[in-house]
Parts: C-alpha cells; sequence; structure tokens
C-alpha cells in the first residue's frame, strides 16, 4: 500500500520553480530517502505535504487524505522534524512533550505513558525534566524525534535530521531512527545532503536535483546502475598510461588529475592484474592502487551530472585538452 | 471538545512561560508602583473635592499595568516565529483561531494577575477595596485586557522583529495610556485634549474602574462599559481575522 503518492505536485514562488511536477509513491513502512544539494527543492517538497505551503498544481494524498482538502486529517497522520529547531527552549524536554500531546489530543489516560515511552526511545528519559535551553545539538533532534511521534503518526517527515551535528552524533541519530522505524512500524521520509546518510538508513531513495527527481530506487540497485567499480591509480607517467589503458574495453569512464588516474571499470577484481601487467611491460611505475566499490555520491554525480562534467571527462576529449595545453 | 483542549494547551505554555520569568513579573510591576508611589505622593497635596490624588490616581494605575503587560503579550508569538516554535504550532491539527484564542486567554491571564497585584495593594496605601467592586474590577480587567491583548497580537501578526514589535509598542502604549484620563480628570482638561481621550477606548476602561473602585467618573458607567465590551469585541474578531491570514 502507498501511504504517500504524489501528482505532477509543483511550487513556484514568483516564477521560479522550486519543485518541478514531482509523481512519487511511498510505500508503508519504508524509510524513503530525497537527497538533493540545498535548494533543490526538498523542504518545499516536505512542506507541501505538510500542509505548511499550498502547491501551485498538482496535489498530494499522505494516509489517503487529500493535502489540499484534508488539511486536518493529513496533519493528524504526520509527525515532522523540521529542519531548523522548533523547540520552545524555556520549557523542559517533558513539558514540550506534553504540549505536543494537548495539541495532537492525545488521550490524558495514555499521555504520560507514551512520552515515557518516546523518551526511552530517544535515550532521554533521564534528562527529560531538565530545561530544553541546557540540551545539546543532538539531544535537542532526539527531543524532536520524540516529540514527532507522541501521537502516533502514520509518516514520519525528517528534514535533513542530522544536520549541523558531528559525525558520532549523527550515528547516533541514525541508530535510533533505525530503531524507531522497527518498533514504531512506521513510514519514514527523509531528506539530506548527506550520501552516507541516504545510504545507511533509507530503503529507497530518490535522487532530487533543480525540483525534480531524476532516478529513484534503492541504494543498491542505484549503485549497481553505475555497471562498475571505481579504480584509481597514480602513476609514474600519466600521458603515457592514458594512451595505453583507453584501448581497454570494459573502462567506461575515466577520469585523470596529473598521475593520478581515477576510472570506473567492470570487474576491478579482474582487470587490475592486467593493467598492472601493461604497465610493467610499458615501463611504468605505479606508486599506489585502490578499488572500491561505487558510492551513492558516484551515483549522485552520475545523474545530476553538473560535477561529472567538471570532474570526470570523456577520456578523449580530456586527451584533446591536453594536446592543445601541449 | 479537543479544540477546547488545545487552546488549553496554547494557553498552559504561556502560563508557565510567564510564571518562570520572574524578573519580568517584578519588572512590569515597578513602573505603575513608581507611578502610583511618587507620582501620588508627589501630588498629595492635591484634592479633587472629598479625594486626594493618590486615590484618582490609583484607579489609572491599575488599567496602565493592564495595558503594557497586554499589549506587550503579543511578543510571544515573534519570539516562538524567531525561535521556530510557531511552525510546531501551526503544523498541529489545530486552527488558526483557536490558536489565537489561547494567545489571547494566556495574556489576558497574565495581564490580570498583574492588575490584581496592584489592586491588592489598595489596601496598603489606604483605599478602601469591598468584595464586590473587587469582582466587578476583575470582571472590567478581563474585558479590557482581551482587547488590548489582541492589539498586541494583531501587531505581532504583522510585524517581522522584536526591534520594531519594541517601537510601535512604545508608541502605542504611551499616548494611550496619557490620553486616558489616567492621570488627571477630564472635566478640567481643555476642549481639544477632551475630544482626544474620549476618542481613545482605554478612557472608557480607565473610568468604568475609577467609578468601581472610589465611586467618581466623567462618563457614566453603563457608557463606558458599553464602549470596552464593544471595542474588545471588535478587537478580537480583527486579531482573529490577523492570525488565520497568517502564512
Amino acid at each position: 500500500m502507498n501511504i504517500v503518492e504524489t501528482f505532477n505536485l509543483t511550487k513556484k514562488f514568483n516564477g521560479l520553480i522550486a519543485v518541478n511536477n514531482v509523481s512519487l509513491k511511498i510505500k508503508e513502512g519504508e524509510i524513503f530517502g530525497l537527497l538533493g544539494p540545498n535548494g533543490a527543492g526538498k523542504t518545499t517538497f516536505i512542506s507541501m505535504l505538510c500542509t505548511l505551503l499550498k502547491p501551485t498544481s498538482g496535489t498530494a494524498k499522505v494516509n489517503g487524505f487529500d493535502i489540499v482538502k484534508q488539511q486536518n486529517e493529513v496533519r493528524k497522520s504526520i509527525g515532522i522534524v523540521f529542519q531548523e529547531p522548533s523547540l520552545d527552549n524555556r520549557l523542559t524536554g517533558r513539558e514540550n512533550l506534553e504540549m505536543h500531546a494537548g495539541l495532537y489530543g492525545v488521550p490524558k489516560s495514555e499521555r504520560k505513558r507514551r512520552i515515557d515511552e518516546v523518551l526511552k526511545l530517544v535515550g532521554l528519559y533521564e534528562r527529560a525534566n531538565e530545561l530544553v535551553r541546557n540540551y545539546s545539538g543532538g539531544m535537542k533532534r532526539r527531543l524532536e524525534i520524540a516529540r514527532g511521534l507522541i501521537h502516533y503518526p502514520k509518516v514520519l517527515f525528517l528534514d535533513e535530521p542530522t544536520l549541523g551535528l558531528d559525525p558520532q552524533t549523527r550515528e547516533y541519530i541514525w541508530e535510533y531512527i533505525k530503531k524507531l522505524a522497527e518498533r514504531e512500524r512506521i513510514t519514514i521520509l527523509l531528506t539530506t545532503h548527506y550520501m552516507e546518510e541516504a545510504d545507511a538508513l533509507c530503503d529507497r531513495v530518490a535522487i532530487m536535483d533543480y525540483g525534480e527527481i531524476k532516478v529513484l530506487d534503492t541504494p543498491e540497485n542505484l549503485k549497481n546502475r553505475l555497471e562498475g567499480d571505481v579504480l584509481t591509480l597514480e602513476v609514474s607517467d600519466g600521458e603515457k598510461f592514458l594512451e595505453r589503458i583507453k584501448k581497454i574495453d570494459s573502462i567506461k569512464k575515466i577520469h585523470a588529475i596529473e598521475n593520478k588516474i581515477s576510472m570506473t571499470v567492470k570487474n576491478a577484481e579482474k582487470l587490475a592484474p592486467k593493467i598492472l601487467e601493461l604497465a610493467r611491460k610499458n615501463k611504468i611505475l605505479i606508486n599506489s592502487i585502490s578499488i572500491r566499490k561505487p558510492s551513492l555520491g558516484d551515483v549522485f554525480l552520475h545523474y545530476t551530472g553538473r560535477e561529472i562534467r567538471e570532474e570526470i571527462g570523456e577520456p578523449k576529449e580530456m586527451l584533446k585538452r591536453r594536446a592543445r595545453v601541449l | 471538545m479537543s479544540e477546547i483542549e488545545r487552546i488549553y494547551t496554547i494557553w498552559l505554555r504561556e502560563i508557565i512561560r510567564f510564571w518562570r520569568d520572574k524578573s519580568r513579573i517584578v519588572s512590569s510591576l515597578v513602573q505603575p508602583l513608581l507611578f502610583l508611589i511618587v507620582l501620588g505622593g508627589g501630588f498629595s497635596f492635591v484634592r479633587l473635592g472629598n479625594i486626594n490624588y493618590q486615590t484618582f490616581l490609583f484607579p489609572g494605575i491599575v488599567a496602565m499595568s493592564l495595558v503594557g503587560i497586554s499589549i506587550a503579550s503579543g511578543v510571544s508569538v515573534i519570539w516562538d516565529r524567531e525561535f521556530g516554535f510557531l511552525k510546531e504550532i501551526l503544523v498541529a491539527p489545530i486552527s488558526r483561531t483557536s490558536i489565537f484564542t489561547g494567545k489571547a486567554l494566556g495574556g489576558c491571564t497574565t495581564a490580570l494577575i498583574q492588575g490584581i497585584i496592584i489592586l491588592s495593594l489598595s489596601f496598603i496605601i489606604g483605599i478602601p477595596v469591598t468584595l464586590n467592586s473587587f469582582l466587578v474590577s476583575i470582571f472590567l480587567m478581563i474585558i479590557i485586557s482581551l482587547g488590548l491583548v489582541s492589539i498586541g497580537l494583531i501587531i505581532a501578526s504583522l510585524i517581522e522583529t522584536f526591534e520594531s514589535f519594541g517601537m510601535i509598542m512604545n508608541f502605542i502604549i504611551f499616548p494611550l495610556i496619557f490620553l486616558s484620563g489616567a492621570f488627571f480628570p477630564l472635566q478640567g482638561a481643555p476642549e481639544w485634549l477632551k475630544i482626544i481621550s474620549f476618542a481613545n477606548p482605554l478612557t472608557y476602561g480607565v473610568e468604568a474602574i475609577r467609578y468601581t473602585i472610589i465611586g467618581f467618573s466623567s462618563i457614566p458607567f453603563s457608557l463606558s462599559l458599553t464602549v470596552i465590551i464593544v471595542f474588545s469585541f471588535v478587537m478580537i474578531l480583527l486579531g482573529g481575522v490577523a492570525f488565520s491570514r497568517q502564512k
């Protein structure tokens, strides 16, 4: 079953298109990632789904309710953690949660039990009676996640949940997100511009750029779509080395900076010895070699195009450019 | 029913925040007391019929304490916007009108607490207040502060920053108080001042409270009461509209 469905969802601000004709379906129970650079339209997209912004055209359904015509039902169905902090610093953690429970009409009899439950889930039970202004950045984020869960939402929106947090705290937050996805059995839609985050957390990822969805699949499939590993070598004579290897068919893309050469290849493990042999025959020294599986970062570059053009040019063009310089 | 609970939640938050900010409670009492003691003491030689000036001034000071804190309560909206909490409220399943109602009742309650503190001082400075006049004053204070809180909330819904809110507040509060007959009897005032003062809704609030506490007024009580009820009603409506138009 699809818990979120968008139909040609579009938002324009004074002629600028922030979200352009986005149609996608999010399945119940999955962690869905919206990956894109800053300004790609992710927050605008989420703001429309949580009824804070009206779409210019198109619409969407959340938990079966229309985001324009059934705002109140949509609001009851969702929890949200905004990109910017939205806690009351002058209340305690527990009071913030109590306010939320009151605003969402959680029955009084259940309130305390539920608040304790979500506090324990994010590991803040012991610190709940402190003023939020004394919390660290990570604690505030966790409290916001807990708050978003109190009213048993069907969908939880997390807009850049780890923005501005240090790497260690970020991994903690990831743990909590995974844990709550399991325990609360809810659907999570998160936006991020961290590749590792999308890779570590999401069942499916949509890459968004300039308001459009470029590609949508599981992180695994996205990486496999590139059909290759990234093989990087540092050699003594890059010029000569490039001449020799450009004849090898299984090399799909070459990216060279001076004597450091990266290439996308099929079966890097098998190709590497051949390349070493080739280098030896041509008396080219190899200083280092590394093989890695493609990351979502490589996928991202591939589909958004921008940085690919800058860094990984076609081998022929690259050589031409070098020839001109020489 | 659940909507009432949501309004209660918004109200409760205002009260908790007010209660926690003890310095604000104390500092907002200082100004009215200064007026009452210094101005009232300094002009103690002035007598209006058989009433001394401090007694005359007292109801005006009660109204004055309401004005400041009521209009200032609008700042909570700006605070919420600045620190992001407003989004949490706006995305909750609660109507804009209810948000306004909760905020207005919260501001009204805090203003009322201040008003009652000032009113209680009447015993200390020897102004006789009966239980009856005490209760009627509280009723009047509720009506007046609801109107004034609405003004504060309307301003806050139109203004973006703390600074400009503070500026506009001062711009409104002082003329409102000085032209309300809080400090001098309107009968003796020059014609132009009378005209302006009679156009000021707060004048009727001051007069109503004064009549209730010391049995002296320049405007009949029934007229004062009617004006403040109509005024507050209109302000509440305008406030509700201003809020429902907010993004």
